[in-house]
């Protein structure tokens, strides 16, 4: 039940859905009218996380980085140690 | 689709699965608390890739597992008063209560319906003036924002015939009732990902510190639960107990702070009974006052008798991570998803679900999701 889908805006009207800030977000191809009311900061091209049709908080893309660099590391550590076995 | 695809990718999986490998020297025990997690890690094999030192267990973040039996039962009463309109998401539906589902409900004429957002049942209520439209508001905190903002318009807008029928849990309550009892076997938790991009982490770092475990904030896919393992058996190696943040990209240390806001606003903490656990205190949240018009408990007064659970089903047991489904005599024979003793067999996120669909049981061997790929030491 807590699932939450990352998509990406493509459009915000500011008091559309009953009142409530609210954009078009895509998820792969499917588009759906979200409440963006808890991201007022979201904008065109952001991605956001979205739970049962609110947009819970916006994807940091530095963030989502740092993964693959520590992996680049950890490898490059990896060749390093299977150089001097 | 970006910011899922990258996170399951076979290179960088192995290779974090291989980084765990070279740091457990000693047998650690961790939990995932969240069942989304679980079926990521049943379904993507990452048990077999894991070292035989790291064992994980199955925590109790289910909210249709924990929901009370007598709350199915409420549900199910008020969908077949007349002129009800029912709306629940679509995991609650084949939960069984007592004697039937809300799906066995809707079968004998009750009018329940499966909605994507609380604001389409709202969206109901003004469309079909004549209905009383009810709301099956379940879930932990990921899940309140959006109810509480719904509520919340409701009570803006003031429509007379919606209501919510509230059964909200919370998670640091059952990860501490968990840690203090005397069967505890976690030495470290994953934490909830979408929960803490709500709610933040701060309120892990008192239990961190009280029972000196770590607690790592973990995400979804198979990269980011491999990580949040390695995090945590890393804290554990160098006897270390602190919250850390693997998902970083969607939580912040302090939450959102206007969706918990909205959460303060429109709901306050009550104790709550969790199916197969029992009573934990300050573990729910309820309707504050000024919002208890919207309450469909109070609305429709039903009285309805005691229920007990099937004696068979060891759910509670599985909540807690003190066994796994395989070990339950029931799995898979008289207990299966087209004919279910207990919620995880139903949930999309219960355990049992995940190691029925996803072949982890004994007499099967290993998941035949990933083929055992070489992970070296």
């Amino acid at each position: 039940m807590c699932l939450a889908v990352p998509g990406k805006i493509i459009s915000v009207q500011e008091e559309e859905l009953l009142g409530l800030r609210s954009g078009k977000v895509d998820f792969g191809g499917i588009r759906r009218d979200i409440c963006l009311a808890y991201t007022p900061e979201a904008k065109i091209g952001d991605y956001v996380l979205v739970h049962v049709g609110f947009a819970l908080t916006v994807i940091d893309e530095a963030e989502a980085q740092r993964v693959f660099a520590a992996l680049r590391e950890m490898e490059q550590l990896e060749g390093l140690e299977a150089g001097t076995a | 689709m970006k910011f899922l695809d990258e996170y399951r990718r076979l290179d960088e999986v192995h290779q974090m699965a291989r980084a765990i490998h070279r740091l457990a020297t000693r047998p650690w025990t961790l939990m995932e608390v969240c069942g989304g997690q679980t079926h990521t890690i049943v379904k993507s094999g990452l048990l077999d890739l894991l070292p035989r030192q790291v064992t994980l267990v199955h925590g109790p973040g289910c909210p249709v597992c924990v929901t009370p039996l007598e709350m199915i039962d409420r549900a199910i009463a008020i969908a077949a008063q007349p002129g009800v309109m029912f709306c629940s998401f679509g995991d609650m539906l084949r939960v069984p209560g007592s004697s039937q589902s809300l799906l066995d409900a809707k079968a004998l004429g009750a009018d329940v319906r499966i909605v994507y957002s609380p604001l389409d049942a709202l969206q109901l209520a003004r469309t079909h003036p004549d209905k009383e439209v009810v709301f099956f508001a379940v879930g932990f905190e990921t899940t309140a924002p959006a109810n509480a903002m719904t509520v919340f318009q409701a009570c803006r807008e003031d429509v007379p015939n919606f209501s919510v029928l509230v059964s909200h849990v919370l998670v640091p309550p059952a990860m501490e009732a968990i840690l203090s009892s005397h069967s505890c076997r976690v030495q470290g938790f994953l934490a909830a990902g979408h929960v803490c991009t709500v709610m933040g982490f701060e309120e892990y770092e008192p239990l961190c510190s009280r029972y000196r475990v770590p607690i790592v904030v973990t995400g979804f896919e198979p990269l980011d639960l491999l990580e949040g393992i390695q995090m945590a058996v890393a804290q554990l190696e160098q006897g270390r107990a602190e919250v850390e943040n693997q998902y970083a990209r969607a939580v912040r240390r302090g939450g959102n702070r206007s969706a918990r806001d909205c959460v303060q606003a429109v709901f306050e903490v009550t104790h709550r009974i969790w199916r197969g656990i029992g009573e934990i205190p300050s573990s729910g949240l309820r309707l504050r006052e000024e919002y208890r018009r919207f309450d469909a408990e109070k609305r429709f007064g039903l009285n309805l008798p005691p229920v007990a659970e099937s004696m068979e089903c060891i759910a509670g047991l599985v909540l807690q991570g003190l066994r796994t489904p395989d070990e339950c005599p029931a799995f898979g024979k008289r207990c299966t998803p087209d004919s279910p003793l207990g919620a995880p067999m139903v949930s999309s996120e219960g355990a049992c679900v995940a190691y029925f669909q996803y072949g982890k049981r004994k007499d099967y061997g290993s998941s035949p999701v990933l083929s055992s790929p070489a992970v070296g030491h």
